[in-house]
């Protein structure tokens, strides 16, 4: 079967993010300080921990956003737009039941009138079609049969990170050149100034033991069970992972260059530029920003259903919305950063350096570029971490507002709205939510600690510590100064000051 | 001072405008009142006629700007802008889609929302500064590591998740509180308790941490050195010296959301069913009541600069250096 790729918007930008990352990474590399701070990131157990999971988050995010349309037997493309990803979890979504049943449950939810072969009617929980099918009489069998997959899953989870560690050892040995053995040992007992590897590998080992159960009872189950229409909700929480992602990245595109620019316009001119953009941040901040963006969201409602026809395939609408959404957010979030930037340039232009610059006859872009950007870059890289998981939460709440992204898209905001009816329901189906909301903590845990690391390494006010003392960054970690986290955020105020 | 004061009305002026600006531009310009009224009526089947009744009968038939079919003065009053934008200075709000008066609906569902956000911010406020003092006492320890993680793991739940677990388990499982509502007097108190209760533990993880770093920039400071020297406790340095001076930024920080609890949270309001302004946006969002959703957009501005007013005056109460020039 032939199939053709599909780049939908995000897609494209998605992929364009990775490329800039890999450039950012190449000048990390090349530069001594960066690559001290970066050092400090790494060598934190929290940091590297926190890492690997976002990194794991972000291989899943990458994967779903390979996208293809099949072509059909007759020539036809199929209108499905599918994704790497899709193939992966084919096992999830190749057995669907009809209706909601409970995590590796053997029975339907609810009761259903059923005819037995010897003609009488009883009410009963029917047998689902997929979970548990195999099992011969589920009362007796299940237990033993979800303990024996578990089982395997763990051995093969445990196999799995036995081979990780070997491989990683294998490159560090060439890296620190020393046996293999030696290596092993250096990474159970690490000398000073290593990275945190066995942070590494000990979250990797637990990501990996734990993928290998669920996949494991994949084969015979619904590992978190199924929603009203019967569908996989492991492979809608895994799908939303790239909604979550898509907003809290592709959000910064639109913020930085406003941010950036108009903050060190405002801070190196001064003058009337100053006072007109202050005047535009003030206003745009003055502005509740949930209704903001409500407003903003409903024009290209609007729009959307106006131009429904040159849309074509539903994954393309939705997508352009999303895309909406990140621009949307990003037009009326840079206002934070910019004033912090503002602030920060209004100080850097009177140092001796950027005064020797102007003697110099160096001109003012030319100065922004050389002397103030580098300087305020540590400022750009915490806030760009921190507003990340601000974005993934924020995600949810405009969902149920109602100006979310396109309902027909797998986003666990969409999720979560959609189960506040299915609590009320008896007997109370509560997968769905738990599902939603563990996945999108781990994300957002993993990128909040990752941030408050990333701000001690780089805030270079929390300079005075010893990096082997795993206590001294969080001791000195200080935020308020540095303003990143200052409440006066637009985005801080509307997530958590309207919920 | 009150020349300071009227220059700061003053300058407010420009900003409420720019925003008129922005949400008339967003409301009425981008999104036409042909739109709206195709919206309200339904996509299809929607004849031309019937665009003009629904915009006649709602006040949107006039001209954006330019009314060409007036002279003189009343060629620019008799506008939309005028009508929609200009008209809200005077505290005008005009009618919703449904006929109702917006003003009075304004006034009727300000206290159910300044109920629950009035004691969300007292005791989220008391919570926050207790959690961020005990970890400052606890501060180098294990316990204070814990504590910080645990911070970060408090506000990394949805706040969503918040207010449904809490109406799961306290009002449906076992049946403490009423499970959403609101009713008056004495009554009142049994349905504010449990948003209340869920508002201060969403914001106590990002509140406390904020805090804890701003009293920890204070006890590195020369004067608790001092107080230590004189051989004062660590507890007696924490509260009368630490927690006083922490105050300052806490409470100037905090003065600028006070006028802004008027409009109540969005969230919280329409999940437990309270009849305050919050849920009232929430509604005309979901209904796209385009004169509720600007009178809602033209108050919470207005109040927001009440409150950066407020805080520059608030510096110089509580810190006599501050100069208003």
């Amino acid at each position: 079967m032939s199939f053709q790729p599909v780049i939908l918007w995000t897609d494209a930008l998605v992929w364009l993010l990775v490329l800039a990352c890999m450039g950012f990474a190449w000048h990390i590399a090349r530069t001594p300080a960066l690559r001290a701070s970066w050092h400090k990131v790494l060598v934190r157990p929290m940091g590297m921990s926190s890492l690997a999971v976002l990194a794991l988050f972000v291989l899943l995010g990458l994967a779903d956003s390979l996208h293809y349309r099949d072509r059909l037997d007759n020539g036809q493309l199929d209108v499905e737009v599918k994704s790497v990803l899709d193939i992966a979890l084919a096992p999830l979504t190749a057995h669907p039941e009809r209706t909601y049943s409970a995590p590796l449950a053997t029975h339907a939810q609810s009761r259903e009138t059923v005819e037995r072969p010897d003609g009488s009617v009883v009410r009963e929980a029917p047998r689902l079609q997929f979970g548990g099918a195999h099992l011969a009489d589920p009362e007796k069998d299940w237990l033993g049969d979800v303990l024996a997959r578990g089982a395997k899953g763990l051995m093969l989870g445990l196999f799995a990170s036995l081979l990780c560690v070997g491989l990683l050892a294998l490159i560090l040995s060439t890296l620190w050149r020393c046996t293999f053995a030696a290596a092993l040992a250096r990474l159970r007992l690490p000398q000073n100034g290593d990275l945190a590897w066995r942070s590494l590998v000990l979250t990797f080992a637990l990501l990996l033991l734990a993928t290998g159960v669920v996949a494991s009872l994949a084969g015979g189950y619904h590992v978190m069970g199924t929603d009203k229409v019967g569908q996989d909700v492991l492979y809608q929480t895994l799908k939303s992972i790239r909604t979550g992602l898509v907003i809290g990245t592709l959000t910064t595109l639109v913020t930085l260059p406003a941010a950036i620019g108009l903050g060190l316009l405002a801070g190196y001119f001064r003058g009337w530029m100053d006072d007109a953009i202050q005047f535009v941040y003030t206003t745009l901040n003055s502005i509740p920003w949930v209704l903001l963006v409500a407003a903003a969201v409903l024009i290209v409602q609007v729009f959307i259903e106006q131009n429904e026809a040159s849309f074509s395939s539903v994954a393309e609408r939705a997508d352009v919305r999303l895309l909406a959404l990140c621009v949307i957010i990003g037009l009326t979030g840079w206002t934070g950063l910019a004033r912090l930037l503002r602030a920060e340039t209004l100080k850097l232009r009177e140092l001796d350096y950027v005064t020797a610059a102007r003697a110099f006859g160096v001109s003012g872009p030319r100065i922004l570029l050389r002397h103030i950007l580098p300087n305020v870059q540590h400022l750009i890289l915490i806030s760009v971490v921190m507003d990340f998981s601000g974005l993934v939460l924020a995600e949810a709440i405009l969902s149920y507002v109602g100006v979310g992204v396109d309902p027909v898209m797998n986003s666990w905001g969409n999720m979560i709205n959609a189960a506040r009816l299915e609590l009320a329901r008896e007997p109370v189906v509560w997968w769905p939510l738990l599902a939603a909301f563990s996945f999108m903590f781990a994300l957002v845990l993993a990128a909040n600690l990752f941030a408050d690391v990333v701000q001690d390494a780089f805030d270079p006010r929390s300079g005075v510590k010893h990096s082997d003392d795993p206590r001294s960054g969080v001791k000195h970690s200080d935020d308020s100064r540095s303003g990143v986290k200052h409440t006066n955020n637009p985005r801080a105020a509307g997530t958590e000051g309207q919920a | 001072m009150i020349r300071y004061i009227l220059r700061r009305l003053l300058y407010a002026i420009p900003i409420l405008i720019g925003v008129n600006i922005i949400t008339f531009f967003l409301f009425f310009v981008v999104n036409t009142p042909d739109n709206m009224a195709r919206i309200h009526l339904g996509v299809k089947h929607v004849t031309p006629e019937a665009i003009e009744q629904w915009k006649a009968e709602h006040g949107y038939d006039k001209p954006l700007f330019l009314n060409r079919e007036q002279g003189g003065l009343e060629s620019v009053t008799d506008t939309l802008f005028v009508d929609r934008s200009l008209k809200l200075f005077s505290l005008e709000f005009g009618k919703a889609d449904d006929g109702r008066d917006i003003a009075r609906d304004i006034r009727t569902r300000m206290w159910p929302s300044l109920a629950i956000a009035l004691p969300v911010f007292v005791i989220g406020l008391m919570a926050n500064v207790t959690a961020a003092l005990l970890m400052i006492f606890y501060r180098g320890t294990r316990l204070e590591y814990a504590g910080v993680v645990g911070l970060i793991a408090l506000m990394s739940i949805s706040s969503l998740f918040y207010i449904i677990a809490g109406q799961y388990f306290v009002a449906r499982l076992w049946q403490w509180l009423p499970i959403s509502g609101y009713g008056g007097g004495i009554d009142a108190f049994k349905f504010i308790l449990l948003p209340v209760l869920v508002s201060v533990a969403a914001g106590l993880g990002s509140g406390a941490r904020w805090y804890r770093t701003i009293f920890l920039e204070e006890i590195g400071k020369d004067y608790v050195r001092t107080a230590r020297a004189k051989g004062l406790s660590e507890l007696r340095v924490l509260f009368r010296h630490v927690l006083k001076n922490g105050m300052i930024p806490i409470l100037t920080g905090a003065v600028v959301v006070l006028p802004l609890l008027f409009t109540g949270s969005l969230v919280t309001e329409s999940f437990f069913g309270i009849p305050g302004l919050g849920s009232y946006t929430i509604d005309a969002i979901r209904a796209q009541d385009f004169a509720i959703v600007q009178s809602m957009v033209f108050l919470g501005s207005a109040l927001y600069i009440l409150g950066l007013l407020l805080t520059d005056l608030s510096y110089t109460l509580v810190d006599p250096r501050v100069k208003l020039a």
